[in-house]
């Protein structure tokens, strides 16, 4: 069992993976959706469909679109607006830049059971050099950097929590975050003295 | 299972309106792989010589290469192969771009069309469900704008849209079927789907395409990516620069353009400036270019750019690739802005950017000549671009004068008369060529232009030099690394080969080197519209990625058909023959196989007739040109042989020639 409240000030380093984009060199060749495609069917490459994959590139030809996104995370629900983005005269709408599995469009859904694809930078034992579809950008739209960042963990989460509870007590008010916590400890104590006493 | 493939064509009837899924046959693929050997296949079954280019009963047909839809780098071709109207043979054109893997994901190797729909229709596959929508609101859109309003109205941007523009719609015999950057031109083949009242064909598919052999296929995969890497790093030195790297010709990355503009013909095929790419042309022509272009594009799953967006004030933005960049410009005797301007034009007409310069310089060299009249011409223009775009606007209207025009310089010809066939001069089988007029013989050349039954060069050269290099040791070090060369014997012929002397033109390659040099440069062309690879990373660029001795390992991966070189040489023999076959059924003869009279002005009668004579030999075809007996029986095509005797087109044991033939029937 975890002991909880307890600073540990030792840094940790962890690892950022990144995949950095250059619109201006896409070719619109589309060979990152195919090599993720057959990278995470399974057996690995045993099968090829754009439809699954986790990278899409977002393009409009005619409009000299472009863009490759990455799968993120779900949501059940849609943004109640958009932001429409020019950038050099062109045009773009907000979900262009955006990788989430959202209900107001098709992409990062699996085709068949319609659940939500996210991108995992093709984890896999043994690693991958490079996530597949940076490894099949020839065009170098696609690049790939590690970088290694020094984390003090806790002292992360205590700030985590500090912008949370701020945002607590500037709705509820300091005084009744105060009694709330206070009422919260007291019943825990009460549950943990019961546990003692029935061992 | 089935790999790469998808084991189902889609059978569409537009006549009764009826659309069928239909289980192919394992079997068929192994004997005649798929694409273009497959299409060979169901054409000569199922289309008898009878059946004219505008019958109901030709079919049209749209086929996915065997390894579209697989992760092989650039293998993304569609062919489509009818009857041509220009030609009375078979067209087999294809294009690059996203069509075809589509179709794939869709669930289908193939689609068919037979019969004629009453009004304008599109089909709209979407995976299972397939439907034949209205298109009348669609008529007289150009092809670009089409599939931007079928797109918009499915609410499917990612639909992948083949379509017709007006010159499809009119039956234009030298139509185009578009497809965003890429286009399916030669032989008319728009115009037989103009005649069907189809005006486009919208595919999304959703599904899987499965390996037989997934972590060697990969690896395969991989391979050629690491060597697309370090061949376009290290460029061939001493050849034009279109030729140095990969690709298909890189025409809109290249602003060099020494080679086509002083090598080429202007004009009908007429004029040879041989001191036109000065300073200033380059530096006009390369701004011109540059402002032009938005960005280099690419086909489905490949990293060559051989596209461009081209975006210029007060035009529609459109997309490029390839010699289309000079064929309206060389043939107006123009400059790079009127070229890219028409093209947009007629783009979206949707016409072959090959036969339609020439027919329109053709026509303004008849006017030139008091051939054609103001009588027949009311209202041509006096300044020079502007008679271009005129004649293009009337050819894909039909309109006076175009409704001649539009069914190329042959026919046109021969209905105008007064001498007019004299200009119709760079023909082959009846349809235009590459302006190209030079001096001496090259035996190569001469084997491909007269055999190809793509009937156009590009289509059938590649791989071998075009030219010697000048020193032994330019020779010596481009043959150190050319494992492509099916045979070590070839490193031999090109080293051998001297720009002058006794080692030269016409008489070296000797007639046996040239037969085996046509022989496999054409094989590799056949093997890549079977799989549907795109030509620009295997048969046409020197020492590319894809050659005779990977190929048979990614069909094995890829389709699970075992394969080596001797069975993919045969299966691409079997059904090369076999597109012959249909055409010799269609009357073609030894007398078609010729390049343009005057393509060069040193000729060699009797080398040319031995040349032809042993090509014909190897190729197990008899003096006229028609497959024998016994090769058709060693690839297994005994019901073509059996065919041929039926028709008297090969008789019993011996095979006395048949010359008859009904090529020259008039056009309708």
């Amino acid at each position: 069992m975890q002991e909880g409240g307890i600073a540990v000030s030792e840094k940790k380093k962890k690892t950022v993976k990144i995949i950095k984009v250059d619109l201006d060199k896409c070719n619109g060749c589309r060979a990152c959706e195919v090599a993720c495609s057959a990278f995470h069917a399974l057996p690995k490459y045993s099968s090829n469909n754009p439809a699954r994959s986790r990278i899409r590139v977002i393009q409009d030809p005619l409009r000299d679109v472009y863009v490759p996104i990455r799968a993120g995370d779900y949501t059940p629900a849609e943004c109640t607006g958009r932001h429409t983005y020019t950038i050099n005269e062109k045009e773009y709408d907000e979900c262009s830049f955006c990788g989430v599995s959202c209900p107001s469009r098709e992409i990062f859904k699996e085709p068949d059971s319609g659940l939500p694809l996210k991108c995992d930078m093709c984890e896999s034992d043994p690693p991958l050099e490079e996530p597949m579809c940076v490894q099949w950008c020839l065009a170098d739209a696609l690049t790939y950097e590690e970088r290694e960042e020094e984390a003090e963990e806790e002292e992360e989460k205590r700030e985590e929590m500090e912008i949370g509870l701020e945002a607590l007590a500037n709705k509820y008010g300091f005084q009744k975050i105060m009694d709330t916590i206070a009422r919260m400890s007291i019943s825990k104590m009460g549950l943990e003295q019961k546990a003692k006493a029935e061992d | 299972m089935r790999y790469a493939e998808t084991g189902f064509n889609l059978e569409v009837d537009l006549t009764r309106g009826s659309i069928d899924r239909v289980a192919t046959d394992p079997r068929e693929t192994e004997l005649y792989l798929g694409g273009l050997g497959t299409n060979a296949k169901i054409l000569w079954d199922r289309i008898p010589p009878e059946v004219e280019a505008f019958s109901p009963d030709n079919l049209l047909i749209f086929a996915a290469g065997l390894l579209c839809g697989t992760p092989a780098t650039g293998c993304n071709r569609t062919i489509v192969s009818t009857i041509s109207p220009q030609t009375k043979l078979m067209a087999f054109s294809m294009m690059g771009g996203f069509w075809a893997p589509e179709l794939k994901y869709a669930g289908y190797d193939k689609v068919i069309f037979r019969g004629k729909s009453p009004k304008l229709v599109y089909l709209w596959i979407n995976n299972d469900k397939v439907e034949i929508r209205d298109a009348s609101h669609l008529q007289g859109k150009g092809a670009i704008e089409t599939e931007e309003l079928i797109q918009k109205e499915l609410n499917e941007p990612k639909a992948q849209v083949a379509s017709i523009g007006l010159a499809g719609e009119n039956r234009v015999y030298f139509a185009s079927i578009e497809q965003g950057r890429s286009s399916a031109s030669r032989g008319g083949i728009g115009a037989v789907m103009g005649d069907k009242g189809l005006k486009a064909i919208a595919v999304r598919g959703t599904g899987d395409i499965n390996i037989a052999q997934p972590d060697k296929f990969l690896e395969l995969c991989n391979e050629v990516l690491a060597y697309i890497k370090a061949r376009e790093g290290n460029p061939i030195p001493g050849v034009m620069p279109i030729l140095a790297g990969l690709g298909s010709p890189q025409e809109m990355k290249i602003h060099d353009e020494k080679w086509h503009t002083e090598s080429f013909m202007w004009g009908n095929s007429r004029h040879r400036r041989r001191d036109f790419w000065t300073e200033e042309v380059e530096k006009a022509w390369t701004e011109t270019m540059d402002k032009a272009q938005t960005r280099l594009i690419s086909c489905y799953n490949c990293p060559m750019k051989c596209a461009a967006t081209i975006s210029m004030p007060g035009v529609k933005t459109y997309m490029m690739k390839c010699f289309s960049k000079l064929t309206y410009t060389m043939a107006a005797m123009s400059d790079l802005e009127f070229g890219l301007k028409i093209a947009q034009r007629a783009t979206e007409y949707g016409v072959d950017a090959f036969s339609t310069p020439q027919v329109m310089a053709f026509a303004v060299e008849l006017y030139e000549n008091g051939i054609l009249t103001d009588d027949n011409m009311p209202g041509f223009p006096t300044d020079n671009e502007e008679r271009f775009f005129w004649l293009l606007d009337r050819i894909v209207r039909r309109e006076g004068i175009g409704n001649v025009l539009a069914n190329g310089t042959y026919w046109a010809a021969k209905e105008i008369g007064k001498g007019a066939e004299e200009y119709a001069h760079n023909n082959i089988k009846k349809i235009e060529q590459m302006p190209l007029k030079l001096s001496m013989l090259n035996p190569i050349y001469f084997l491909m232009y007269s055999t190809g039954e793509k009937i156009n060069i590009t289509q059938i050269e590649g791989q071998f030099p075009q030219m010697p290099f000048p020193t032994r040791e330019e020779r010596e070090e481009f043959v150190k690394d050319w494992f492509q060369v099916p045979d070590e014997k070839f490193k031999q012929y090109f080293l051998d080969w001297e720009l002058r002397g006794e080692n030269s033109f016409p008489y070296y390659p000797t007639v046996e080197m040239c037969c085996d040099i046509v022989d496999w440069q054409e094989r590799m062309h056949y093997i890549d519209d079977a799989l549907g690879m795109c030509a620009g990373l295997s048969s046409f660029p020197l020492k590319p990625p894809y050659h005779i001795h990977n190929y048979p390992d990614f069909i094995s991966s890829g389709a699970g058909i075992e394969m080596d070189e001797v069975k993919l040489t045969q299966a691409a023999k079997r059904y090369r023959t076999l597109v012959r076959a249909v055409n010799i059924r269609r009357g073609m003869r030894r007398k078609d196989e010729k390049p343009p009279e005057n393509h060069w002005k040193k000729r060699f009668p009797e080398l040319e007739k031995k040349l032809l004579d042993e090509y014909y030999k190897m190729k197990g075809w008899n003096e006229e040109g028609i497959p024998t007996k016994e090769s058709l029986n060693d690839l297994g095509l005994d019901y073509v042989g059996e065919d041929f005797i039926q028709r008297g087109i090969l008789k019993g044991s011996e095979e006395t020639p048949s010359k008859e033939a009904s090529t020259e029937t008039e056009a309708k």
